[in-house]
């Protein structure tokens, strides 16, 4: 009896998670009259103004997931194996960002880039961006650092490893898979991301979130269920992948 | 040697330049702009002012905290009431299915939060799903007004906010020993005894983490009380918003973001006060 309350409690719960995503599908499916229709998937696939924000995304998240994971892991080897001035500040710093509101991280950097006179675009989304993932990138590596057997670098090093031989041919291949997981992070978080992109975006490159959400307070147009099934599958389909590269190593 | 000593200062100067600049600066220059004079062609004159921080505690301004802190509250208080006992249930799945199930509730969280705010309005508005069914099985016989009401942001927040509670509440149990549980009820101690003096205390580390990844969100996730609330439910995070793009004051909007700031540190500084080091939850 207890065992059955749990289990239907746990399942409550499932189906509160992922009823509104199974209507959101449903409703992509159906026309003004309940109707089966693929029309909402071919609005979708004509509106050319979709198609650029989507590609401008993409080449967005691509390239800040790669910088945040290149920077966020440096940072983690950083913090782990060297002592220097500042050191504190710098982890503090860090640390911080994780719990910061992304509203202060955009409005900030809206500020910075203000003062500076910087036009927004493409590398003001960047660089808010890669500052929003980096954090996260340094947590994830740092705590597969700190389970290496530290012993393992010094032994290298002991056997006449360089530096720069210890990282290509130790840290970064033990840390594979915790890079790979990040990077997909760092890539949704940038896909999702809304808020810092509302502060930093310019005229001259819109991104996709800022356009769903412009349809949304137009009006609900049904195209919107078939952009939103799409990226659900998409997401779905990434997980997928990184799960299974993880499961294969 | 030489070479190893070049890619150790390159490193430390790329990450630390890196965050200087557009972590550290970008901070220091939010808390300068909170004492500048607002003006309205240039957006901020270089004069230095209380005026902002004086107007915080304004009778509109004391308002919107008040509201917005109130239904951060709410959120945080139902999003705990389903996510604990879930939390719970899950850790006693056996292992086979646990990795599994915990999977599934990451899986929404790694999709867009507009795209499940906008799964919601779906959901609630007036010819959506719940008034259909409503409608059509007699229980009611107008449509429920639910879109446009602080009840719509409430659970705009709690379905968007659900998996930062369930997760780190599911690492904080999933440590625990559950043999004490067990003690206790050998000793006597009824359900509501051991849940009060045993459970609730021992994973009160999670529940902070967990407060502490909804409450914050609650307030500043702007674009859901925008999308749900229309105008009436104004929160800190819409304010902010609407100060630095529509108003274009910018000094205000900074000093409002400080005193977001400000409660966020006040809810750690108490996190860290009262929990023992090796107690606290990786955030």
């Amino acid at each position: 009896m207890n065992k059955l309350f749990q289990r239907s409690y746990l399942g409550f719960i499932y189906l509160l998670l992922y009823i509104p995503l199974a209507i959101l599908i449903v409703y992509s499916f159906l026309d003004s009259h309940k109707q089966f229709t693929w029309q909402w998937y071919q609005v979708m696939f004509a509106d050319s103004q979709l198609w650029t924000v989507a590609g401008n995304s993409f080449l967005l998240a691509m390239s800040s997931a790669t910088l945040a994971t290149l920077l966020g892991t440096l940072a983690a080897i950083v913090l782990i194996r060297y002592r220097f001035m500042g050191k504190s500040i710098l982890s503090s710093t860090l640390m911080s960002y994780i719990i910061l509101p992304d509203l202060l991280i955009g409005t900030s950097l809206l500020i910075l880039m203000h003062v500076f006179n910087v036009s927004f675009g493409y590398w003001t989304l960047l660089i808010g961006h890669v500052t929003l993932c980096m954090p996260f990138v340094t947590i994830m590596v740092n705590s597969r650092l700190h389970d290496l057997n530290n012993k393992l670098f010094e032994s290298a090093q002991d056997l006449g490893a360089s530096e720069f031989q210890l990282y290509r041919r130790i840290i970064l291949p033990l840390l594979f898979t915790v890079i790979v997981g990040s990077w997909i992070m760092c890539f949704t978080l940038s896909m999702d991301d809304m808020i810092i992109s509302f502060f930093l975006a310019g005229p001259s490159f819109q991104v996709l979130p800022l356009y769903i959400y412009s349809l949304v307070r137009l009006g609900i147009t049904p195209e919107i269920n078939a952009i939103c099934s799409v990226l659900f599958f998409a997401t779905f389909l990434l997980i997928l992948c990184s799960q299974w590269s993880i499961r294969k190593r | 040697m030489n070479k190893d000593k070049f890619f150790k200062v390159s490193a430390i100067v790329v990450v630390a330049s890196w965050l200087f600049l557009f972590a550290l600066l970008p901070l220091l220059g939010i808390i300068v702009f909170s004492f500048l004079q607002h003006d309205a062609d240039h957006f901020y004159l270089w004069k230095f002012t209380w005026q902002n921080y004086q107007q915080l505690f304004s009778l509109p301004y004391l308002k919107i905290f008040w509201h917005s802190i109130k239904l951060a509250f709410m959120v945080t208080l139902v999003s705990l009431i389903l996510g604990y006992p879930f939390a719970y249930f899950l850790t006693k799945l056996s292992p086979k299915y646990k990795s599994l199930m915990a999977l599934l509730v990451v899986i929404p969280f790694w999709t867009s939060s507009l795209l499940r705010s906008f799964a919601i309005i779906t959901l609630i508005q007036a010819n959506g799903i719940i008034n259909t069914v409503l409608l059509n099985l007699h229980i009611i016989h107008h449509p429920l007004q639910l879109m446009y009401t602080n009840l719509a942001v409430l659970i705009g927040l709690v379905y968007n906010l659900l998996p930062f509670v369930i997760l780190p509440l599911f690492a904080n149990m999933e440590k625990l020993d559950l043999r004490l549980l067990e003690a206790a009820s050998d000793l006597g101690a009824s359900k509501f005894t051991i849940f009060t003096r045993v459970l609730l205390p021992l994973t009160r580390s999670g529940i902070f983490s967990a407060v502490l990844l909804t409450f914050l969100p609650a307030m500043t996730l702007f674009y859901i009380p925008d999308l749900l609330g229309g105008a009436k439910s104004l929160l800190l995070g819409n304010v902010i918003q609407m100060t630095f793009l529509s108003a274009r004051n910018w000094p205000m909007g900074s000093a409002l973001g400080i005193s977001l700031t400000l409660i966020m540190s006040v809810l750690l500084i108490y996190y860290l006060r009262s929990t023992p080091k090796h107690e606290r939850e990786a955030l």
